[in-house]
């Protein structure tokens, strides 16, 4: 039972972290309908900058420095890349941010190299314990954060006017055009926030007990894919419920590796998938995703 | 037939011609390129009638390729292994070729229940799901797939005429013909054979209701097409196409391991094709040739190119150079010339010519990329 608990615990807090991932990869897909294959790359990005930075500064303005510049390169991709290409098709759209992702992956491993950076959190490794259940502090401090930001995204997609603007032109960006919403402007913020919320995501991603900053960190964030499509892309909460499945499902197989043995030894970094078919077999547009009618 | 035609047909005579007298001139690097083209091309061929052709985005291609190579290694293969101990059929590589075709055939129809119903992004990323299922069961089977190392991949032969150096030895010409000479023209045949397949099912009645398919599902419907019948033929054809270039390229890198399968030979693929022009069978040749080509010369030439250095001297790879080069032309093509090389192509030969009063190419597989929004 204390394992259990301890495994459900430890997925959500991964899971809180997987749903930061997918809110920034659904919210980027409702501004400006781009599935974004580059979001692991920009968090790997973000994570990179706040280790090299921490090297010089304090850990407070490197992370601050490494949420700026995840945001402005989300900015980037979007008013150099996107915005050119509005009204292609959304296969065209996605090859392209595979090219970004092809170019920042490249440019990062190589700049990695074979050390893996770290990063000094002044939470530091130690565990934090909760009676008999343990979790590392880095993933608590996580779970705190990823509820602070979730609940703060959700108050402002519903209430300000930029949340307002965003699910009207996500709705019928047509219409929201002639209501005198810009929709360039929803689409660059969307991008901001999404590279923002995929730095903090990657702030505690290489923290214990995961290893620094690897090139791996990439093919970990991509899990979050799984979580935001099987909450269904179009659906922010998705995103959220869509995380915390797949954090624990992935906690739960890790955790109980020696009896699903014959599924092979690290199951646990197929789970996600496993799921997300599963789920998308059963209902094709995701949980909580808006099922496309078609009209004649 | 039309002039344009004509030179065309007498352009590809002429290629054919050079492409067969090679060997004879080539070193040994260019005729093992040569072979790793033609493996990627059968592949990109594939992925092209799917993504291009019928506007399924996939990254899935890596695994029916895994899927092809395994079965290939695996029912061709003989039992034994230094590291791993493996199992293996030990049967004609000819069977095991047939059989890689088929049994990537048959993964692509037990994905097509998912990858029929859903929509657009929904299979891209779903697809990416079945290269990391992939990777575990590359990793995991190791009786079959050799675990980690991976396997090494028994050499072809065909009815005992052995494409290796020697049994039996072979000159033409005075010229010897070893392994690489001989798997040259094992590529070539089959890069032949599965462009000429991909032309004419463009051109059939299937070719149309996929092309229908990507402008508009609705229309299709309509218009009488089998909406989720094509999308799961489709996936099966593109899918055999894969498991072909699977066993090739198994039999241009010499083995098979988990990394080789990874989702960066997917996104390879998918480079292949757009840089080629999507939709476009030529193309899909063209931008196998530059993508999969494009890091061996990098490395056979790394001395006397800027930048590039050899692994662990602080500069870039061959290979790095390579993915930078592609990654920024991917998004190069997708910006300027959403029909890729061949529309590069197209346009410098309308330049050439008068310009034409309508759109001059008969052919049904150079569909623009791009504007139809639907």
């Amino acid at each position: 039972m204390t394992q259990f608990l301890s495994l459900l615990l430890n997925g959500l807090s991964l899971g809180a972290i997987y749903a930061l991932i997918a809110l920034g990869f659904a919210i980027i897909f409702k501004a400006s309908e781009v599935v974004n294959f580059c979001h692991g790359s920009m968090l790997l990005f973000g994570a990179y900058v706040i280790a090299r930075a921490s090297d010089t500064m304090s850990f407070w303005l490197a992370v601050i420095l490494g949420i700026a510049a995840t945001a402005g390169l989300g900015l980037l991709i979007e008013r150099v890349l996107i915005n050119r290409l509005r009204g292609a098709p959304v296969i065209s759209l996605a090859i392209a941010t595979i090219g970004v992702d092809v170019l920042l992956a490249t440019e990062l491993t190589r700049r990695i190299g074979s050390d893996i950076p770290n990063v000094p959190h002044p939470w530091g490794a130690d565990n934090f314990r909760l009676g008999d259940i343990g979790i590392s502090t880095n993933r608590a401090v996580a779970m705190l954060v990823a509820a602070v930001l979730i609940a703060v995204f959700f108050a402002t997609f519903k209430y300000s006017s930029w949340g307002v603007a965003m699910r009207a032109a996500a709705e019928d960006g047509e219409t929201a055009a002639l209501m005198g919403i810009r929709l360039g402007r929803v689409s660059a913020t969307a991008w901001v926030v999404g590279g923002a919320l995929a730095a903090v995501a990657g702030l505690f991603l290489v923290g214990a007990p995961t290893p620094g900053v690897s090139p791996n960190l990439n093919a970990i964030a991509l899990r979050a894919f799984p979580a935001a499509i099987l909450g269904g892309l179009d659906s922010t909460g998705g995103a959220l419920v869509g995380g915390l499945i797949i954090g624990v499902a992935e906690s739960m197989a890790s955790g109980y590796q020696d009896q699903l043995l014959f599924l092979g030894r690290g199951f646990g970094d197929v789970v996600p998938y496993v799921v997300m078919l599963a789920v998308l077999l059963v209902r094709p547009s995701g949980l909580f995703g808006t099922r496309e009618l078609t009209r004649v | 037939m039309s002039s344009g035609r004509l030179r065309t047909r007498i352009a590809l005579g002429v290629l054919l011609v050079v492409l067969l007298i090679a060997p004879l001139y080539l070193q040994e690097f260019w005729l093992r390129t040569g072979f790793a083209v033609a493996a990627a091309a059968v592949g990109a061929i594939g992925l092209n009638l799917l993504v291009g052709t019928t506007g399924q985005l996939s990254l899935a291609h890596a695994f029916f390729l895994a899927v092809g190579a395994v079965t290939y290694a695996y029912v061709s293969g003989k039992p034994g292994g230094i590291a791993t101990q493996v199992d293996g059929l030990g049967w004609p590589p000819l069977i095991g070729m047939v059989l890689g075709v088929l049994v990537a055939g048959l993964a692509g129809v037990l994905f097509s229940p998912v990858a029929a119903r859903l929509r657009g992004i929904y299979l891209g990323v779903a697809s990416l799901g079945l290269v990391f299922i992939g990777q575990h069961l590359l990793n995991t089977w190791t009786a079959v797939t050799g675990g980690f190392n991976g396997r090494t991949t028994p050499k072809f032969s065909l009815f005992g005429f052995q494409f290796s150096d020697s049994h039996p030895p072979l000159y033409v010409l005075n010229v010897e013909y070893g392994e690489s000479e001989r798997l040259w023209y094992l590529g070539l045949a089959l890069t032949v054979g599965a462009y000429v397949i991909a032309r004419n099912l463009l051109r059939s009645r299937p070719g149309r209701a996929l092309q229908t398919l990507r402008d508009s599902e609705v229309a299709a419907a309509v218009m009488g097409v089998n909406v989720q019948g094509y999308k799961a033929r489709v996936f099966l054809v593109s899918s055999m196409y894969a498991g072909l270039a699977g066993v090739l390229y198994a039999l241009s890198i010499g083995s098979i391991a988990p990394e080789s399968f990874a989702l960066d030979l997917s996104i390879l693929y998918l480079a292949m094709i757009v840089l080629g022009g999507l939709g476009s069978v030529t193309g899909a040749v063209l931008g196998a040739a530059f993508v999969s080509a494009l890091p061996l010369v990098f490395q056979q030439y790394a001395d006397s190119l800027p930048l590039v250095s050899e692994p662990g001297q602080g500069g870039m790879t061959a290979g790095q150079a390579a993915r930078l080069l592609y990654g920024a032309a991917i998004i190069a093509v997708v910006l300027f010339e959403p029909a890729g090389l061949v529309g590069l192509g197209r346009r410098f030969r309308r330049t050439g010519r008068q310009p034409a009063a309508r759109p001059s190419d008969p052919s049904p597989s150079n569909a623009p990329a791009q504007g139809s929004s639907t």
